[in-house]
């Protein structure tokens, strides 16, 4: 047993520490910290600084052009990522669909896809859920049938909680491809360019204002047979590889290590009985609780971390990581609207890029209400903590559970 | 003990329930909070004609209500609607404190606050109270006649819609000190006075008030100089009964609508209510939901009583509401999914409403505090 990093590890996060505070702009990590959008612009020209840089793909092995980074380097970039207010690659195509295309993608897809997701010529997103399928993925309906001469599938239905489907030209999606069958063996995993004929893009405003989901409807969407991954009807198959193995940043730590010291630098402005709030030790104890379970995950997450750096796939831990992430996260996101006050009132769509200008934040807190909302989506999306619970109860428990 | 309403109140709850069941649906609250006034002036002249208003004064002060009851059942219809229009800082914290204090000059304006035509924000927060209702720096400094007010007031809800504002302002002591608060009747356009206005998260609007030489007569002063502090904690009481009413009304909306989701909304085939996890869950809210309800009716049957009682006894509801307010606003969404994350649903609405309660005249923290506080005191 032994705590510290290695001298190697060490000497990465120090090259990583140094490349943030040479190439990542201030602008944007302003923009960052207040909790302003990045925009489509913004996003774009991280994902091209970290291309130059050869940091764009950390999990993607070097044949591909990736880093190939193992778990622990991997987790000390997302630390300084998030402690630097770095922005958030957006996953789909690098995270979500590169696995899955090097798993089961022919070569010619492999060849043609991935070097446009390295250079930004295609923004991915993706097509799972569907207004009956959420929890019960398995259950979607939006259907492609295979045209007479063999040459295209006529796709129909609806995809919603589209994340940045509105900035995407890619999408990939799971459609049911045979209904005769057991649910789960009937789904394929489709590649479907967006200006397609019958593609619609239609805004979901989520509860603080943003635009960051759509849905996506599909009407007689012609695709061709090419853009199928691996096999047909092996698409369920796919989609849990990709939840499987690629939650790395499942438990948030970063995150919850910027958010916490942005409670503190709020709490400590915040004046309560004419003293800093920081120093209220009912507001202390609340934040050494969340600093206490964080310390905590944060090493469940280096354990679990240097084991799959050691070559194990996670298993039931990544459910665990997620569910405790969540919860942090979202504590913390409390405790900063709780430090704001009165002042956490204002900020009605704030997140909407450059729109605080003229509100009042004495604090410099940010939007921290409008955050706290939007994160509510954290427990929801990407397998609910009900599922991950269930999950977890059925890998210790089997058929008991 | 009878726990039922009086005949008075069961009316006035079956109306207003009824208007705002048939004029204030989610479509139509959602334009008002798109809206550049952030309220719905048709609706409020409606509600004024009700008698929605005068429910809120006693008969001395020219209404038919104004007990912490009559607050209560006002408040819990309008929280089960997600009403914003301003009825908390027009009629209980401003119009409260005319009929608590005003000379009868200024309590002749009870009349067209009653009637719907005048409207008032409380300009009382500052940067840096928090939420301490006697950290008042705003200075107040008699010039012949006149006082002069000067200092910034944060977070003043409704103050671009208020044609008067009442502003507390220190006439001597320190920020901290009880003794030396006034309060002043201003009419929002007098000189000196600047309004920097934006939306709430919950819908309403509010102002960073700057008061920059703001010269008022000495006739201006609600009651005695520097002695309005027990009045404010007095109309603070019965502001918070009227938001812990309302948000049990909003609460009890969002478990409304959780249950019907939870009962037809289906995944793997069956309602989701079916789901041990979730049922047991709902069935908190139900048990958090008794709590909350209890809570509200001691704050508001409370509000009447001696200082020690009535603060205790309030304090022990803004604590609890802030508590089973969380939980239930969270879980409802929680167990809704992503359709609770949506704007148009609902939901969405009467969650930020819940939540964002917290954060007017003390979160939970704040009266948990207070209520250990006024114990040992």
């Amino acid at each position: 047993m032994d705590l510290s990093y290695s001298d190697e590890e060490k000497a990465f996060r120090a090259e990583v520490r140094a490349f943030l505070e040479e190439k990542l702009p201030k602008e944007m990590s302003d923009k960052i910290r207040k909790g302003e959008e990045l925009g489509k612009e913004g996003q774009e020209r991280w994902h091209a600084i970290l291309n130059e840089q050869g940091w764009l793909a950390p999990n993607w092995p070097k044949k591909f052009g990736g880093a190939e980074w193992n778990a622990v380097q991997r987790h000390i970039f997302e630390e300084e990522a998030a402690a630097a207010y770095a922005p958030r690659i957006v996953p789909f195509g690098l995270s979500m669909l590169a696995p899955v295309l090097q798993k089961f993608g022919s070569q010619e897809q492999n060849d043609y896809w991935l070097p446009r997701i390295l250079s930004g010529e295609d923004w991915w997103c993706q097509g799972y859920s569907e207004p009956g399928a959420g929890s019960d993925l398995a259950s979607l309906k939006t259907e492609a049938v295979l045209n007479d001469e063999g040459t295209h599938y006529i796709v129909n239905g609806q995809k919603t909680w589209t994340t940045l489907g509105q900035h995407a030209n890619m999408i990939f999606c799971l459609v049911r491809t045979d209904k005769t069958v057991k649910q789960q063996e009937g789904i394929s995993f489709l590649l479907i360019d967006m200006d397609t004929p019958g593609v619609e893009v239609r805004p979901i405003i989520l509860l603080d204002g943003t635009h960051e989901v759509n849905e996506v409807w599909f009407t007689d969407v012609k695709v061709p047979v090419e853009n199928l991954v691996g096999e047909e009807n092996k698409g369920w198959t796919y989609a849990k590889y990709l939840l499987t193995h690629e939650r790395t940043n499942i438990a948030g730590v970063g995150f919850s290590q910027a958010g916490l010291t942005a409670v503190k630098r709020i709490a400590r402005a915040e004046m309560s009985g004419g003293k800093p709030l920081m120093d209220n030790p009912h507001f202390a104890a609340r934040v050494a609780r969340v600093e206490i379970d964080l310390m905590a995950m944060s090493t469940t997450n280096l354990r679990i971390v240097s084991k799959a750096a050691a070559g194990a796939a996670p298993g039931v831990e990544s459910s665990m990581l997620k569910v405790k992430g969540t919860i942090i996260r979202q504590e913390i996101n409390d405790l900063a609207r709780r430090a704001a006050g009165a002042y956490a009132m204002p900020f009605a769509s704030e997140a909407i890029e450059g729109s605080n200008l003229a509100l009042p934040d004495p604090l410099n807190a940010g939007p921290v209400a409008a955050q706290y909302f939007n994160n509510r989506k954290l427990s929801i999306f990407g397998g609910s903590n009900e599922i991950q619970r269930q999950i977890i109860a059925k890998t210790t428990m089997g058929g008991g559970a | 003990m009878n726990f039922d309403l009086t005949e008075e109140r069961q009316m006035l709850q079956d109306s207003l329930r009824r208007f705002l069941r048939d004029k204030y649906d989610t479509a139509t609250r959602n334009k008002i909070l798109e809206s550049d006034t952030g309220f719905s002036a048709d609706i409020w002249n409606g509600l004024a004609e009700l008698g929605v208003i005068g429910a809120l004064f006693t008969e001395d002060q020219g209404g038919f209500g104004g007990a912490g009851f009559d607050i209560a059942v006002v408040f819990e219809e309008l929280g089960r609607a997600g009403v914003v229009e301003p009825f908390l800082d027009t009629a209980v914290l401003g119009g409260g404190l005319i009929a608590d204090l005003g000379s009868d000059d200024q309590k002749a304006h009870v009349e067209a606050i009653i009637g719907g035509t005048l409207q008032l924000a409380f300009a009382h927060g500052e940067p840096n109270s928090r939420y301490d209702l006697n950290r008042v720096s705003t200075t107040a400094k008699v010039d012949g006649d006149n006082v002069v007010l000067n200092g910034r007031k944060a977070v003043v809800v409704n103050a671009e819609n208020a044609d008067m504002l009442i502003v507390s302002a220190r006439e001597s002591g320190e920020a901290g000190d009880e003794n030396g608060i006034s309060l002043f009747l201003v009419p929002a356009d007098t000189k000196g006075i600047t309004l920097q206005g934006y939306a709430l998260l919950a819908g309403g609007r509010a102002a960073e008030v700057t008061l920059d030489d703001v010269s008022v007569p000495a006739s201006a002063r609600l009651g005695e100089a520097g002695k309005a502090f027990k009045a404010i904690e007095a109309r603070v009481a019965a502001a918070n009964v009227a938001i812990c009413a309302e948000t049990l009304g909003a609460m009890e909306t969002a478990t409304r609508l959780t249950r019907e989701y939870l009962m037809t909304r289906k995944q793997f085939g069956k309602p989701i209510g079916t789901f041990q996890a979730l049922a047991h869950r709902m069935s908190d809210l139900l048990i958090e939901m008794e709590q909350a309800r209890s809570a509200v009716i001691v704050a508001a049957g409370h509000l009447e009583a001696e200082y020690k009682s009535r603060e205790s006894h309030v304090s022990a509801a803004k604590n609890l509401l802030g508590r089973a307010g969380r939980l239930v606003a969270e879980d409802s969404i929680q167990m809704h999914g992503g359709i609770a994350m949506t704007q148009e649903y609902e939901l969405a609405h009467i969650a930020k409403r819940i939540i964002m309660s917290d954060h007017r005249f003390g979160d939970t923290d704040h009266h948990l505090e207070r209520y250990i506080a006024i114990a040992a005191a």
